[in-house]
């Protein structure tokens, strides 16, 4: 490891805290934002009402949500990597039986000594699709996942490619990161879900809000001032979830490539790991285990999407995972300079 | 005016020198550290090696040479009680044999179809190759963690701090038989080269 690469590292890992802390801080604004927000449109449509009428004073919906929002925080940091294996299916090893469990487990305890990391614990998923990912919230309790697939798939060497990638993950905490930002894309997606039904009640409530400010003549400006309030409030609401999609998304490509770089570099051998790709991008079948909300965990895209073959303002925008080919060549890049140094021949 | 800026020298002078005390105190632990850890791998290595010789020597009577280096090599390595990255040479010296002697029991094993066909041997064989990639392993990250350290004790300006954190350069853990360095790596894996 040069000097320059641990500065990467410190650099990465702090930024990923960073990350971490301001996605927090983010999901709970936003839900402040949509609990004040209706508190204040309830308050202003009830300001008019008559004194025997009920006034919205004390803003209840604010409170509550914001207090369910850190209560969900806390929750998904705390059973964030249980969920996430859960959602797939995975059973951990603890014992390994067949030869080939038995080689993970050794291969993962090298790749552990490899990195400086402590032995994460080792999970299978039952999936005959060769993926795999990683998860937990630091280096102490990380959890390494791969399916059957790539077991019977990928030889020595490129399983123990494949798992220093995934150890890179672990090592920058990306892993901190990105199963926070999987149980929270699946906690707003539930809520708004659940919400929605209670939200069709609030538009009426809503729409009366805004009649009854334009009645009153008065008060000219609070009429487009509310209106406007309304309309960006009703839109967070559908938003949402199309919201943390993108942001899953967007956190997750840039950091493929980085991984694949620890992997090289614990490996020492990054044309193992442009192998492994190679057969992991030539099983064309979707990992049916894994479902959308754990896709930007996943070493390759679980769903299979034609996009992520393809670089551009779209593809950047809407794929978890950068273009195979484009990290394959830059993997056989690094593979080649090291073999023209030791002076080898390109096979 | 004068001794604000004097005293903002100061601060800065003295965050610094904390810093890059702190910075090699830190890589210094982390590169004996590192070190513990080959150790580790290399006693797991000791205790596996009887298991194997067993393993194959009823199959392999008329091997018994390769066999005999093997234990010799074995029992060598285990008697280096050099501690500590200073008895590193000691320590290479005797292990670099013992990779050796083991490197060709592989090869010879790698003869005998039906030693193969056992899942005991296989098993073992996997063992094996694990093990030796994780001393491989070990010693690739204390190479590197001991090299950072090194680079840095010696790198203008923290240099200057060096003698104060007792930063001496470390041992690298070379691979200094010649011959070890030519002969090709193994190929140990259970699976087919595709």
């Amino acid at each position: 490891m040069s000097d320059d690469t641990s500065r990467n590292l410190f650099q990465q890992q702090e930024a990923n805290r960073r990350r971490t802390v301001l996605l927090v801080i983010g999901f709970v604004a936003f839900f402040a934002w949509l609990g004040f927000g209706g508190d204040y449109l309830y308050y202003l449509s009830t300001r008019d009402a008559p004194n025997t009428a009920y006034h919205h004073i004390f803003p209840w919906f604010g409170i509550a949500l914001t207090a369910i929002a850190l209560l969900t925080a806390w929750y998904a940091y705390a059973t964030g990597p249980e969920k996430v294996l859960w959602s797939t299916g995975a059973r951990a090893i603890v014992d390994p039986t067949d030869p080939q469990e038995r080689q993970l487990v050794n291969v993962v305890e090298e790749m552990a000594i490899a990195s400086g990391v402590p032995r994460p614990r080792i999970w299978i998923v039952d999936d005959p699709d060769p993926n795999a990912f990683a998860t937990g919230t630091d280096p102490l309790h990380a959890h390494v996942a791969v399916t059957r697939g790539l077991l019977e798939l990928c030889s020595r060497e490129e399983l123990q490619a494949v798992v220093g990638h995934e150890l890179g993950h672990v090592k920058n905490l990306d892993v901190r990161l990105m199963t926070m930002l999987a149980a929270l894309v699946g906690a707003v997606a539930l809520m708004h879900d659940g919400a929605t039904r209670v939200l069709r009640g609030g538009t009426n409530l809503g729409g009366g809000g805004g009649g009854g400010s334009r009645g009153g003549g008065k008060k000219g400006g609070a009429g487009p001032l509310l209106a406007i309030l309304l309309v960006v409030w009703v839109l967070s609401w559908i938003l949402a979830p199309i919201i943390t999609q993108i942001l899953a998304l967007a956190v997750s490509r840039k950091r493929e490539y980085l991984a694949d770089a620890m992997s090289a570099q614990f490996t020492r051998n990054p044309l193992s790991l442009a192998s492994a790709l190679q057969k992991i991008e030539g099983a064309v079948a979707p990992t049916a285990a894994i479902k959308r909300g754990a896709a930007h965990l996943c070493i390759t895209d679980p769903l299979g999407r034609r996009l992520t073959a393809r670089e551009g303002l779209f593809a950047d925008a809407l794929a978890t995972h950068p273009p195979m080919a484009k990290r394959i060549a830059i993997l056989r890049g690094m593979g080649y300079a090291q073999l023209k140094k030791e002076g080898g021949t390109v096979a | 005016m004068g001794s604000i800026i004097f005293l903002v020298v100061l601060v800065v002078v003295v965050g610094w020198l904390i810093g890059a005390y702190n910075g090699l105190i830190s890589l210094k632990n982390q590169t004996l550290n590192a070190f513990k850890q080959i150790d580790v791998q290399l006693k797991r290595r000791h205790d596996l090696i009887p298991n194997l010789v067993n393993a194959v020597k009823g199959a392999m009577e008329f091997e018994r040479s390769t066999l005999e280096a093997v234990i010799q090599a074995r029992n060598q390595a285990v008697k280096v009680n050099a501690t500590g990255p200073e008895g590193i040479k000691q320590i290479s010296q005797a292990e670099n044999a013992l990779s050796s002697a083991l490197q060709r029991l592989m090869v010879v094993v790698e003869q005998y179809p039906q030693l193969k066909a056992t899942g005991n041997i296989g098993q073992l064989q996997e063992e094996l190759t694990s093990t030796e990639n994780k001393v491989a392993f070990a010693r690739q990250l204390y190479n590197d963690t001991a090299t950072q350290f090194n680079t840095k004790q010696q790198q203008f300006p923290t240099n200057m701090v060096a003698g104060l954190a007792k930063a001496q350069p470390a041992d690298l853990w070379e691979i200094e038989d010649q011959a070890e360095k030519a002969v090709p790596q193994v190929d140990l894996s259970m699976k087919p080269k595709v």
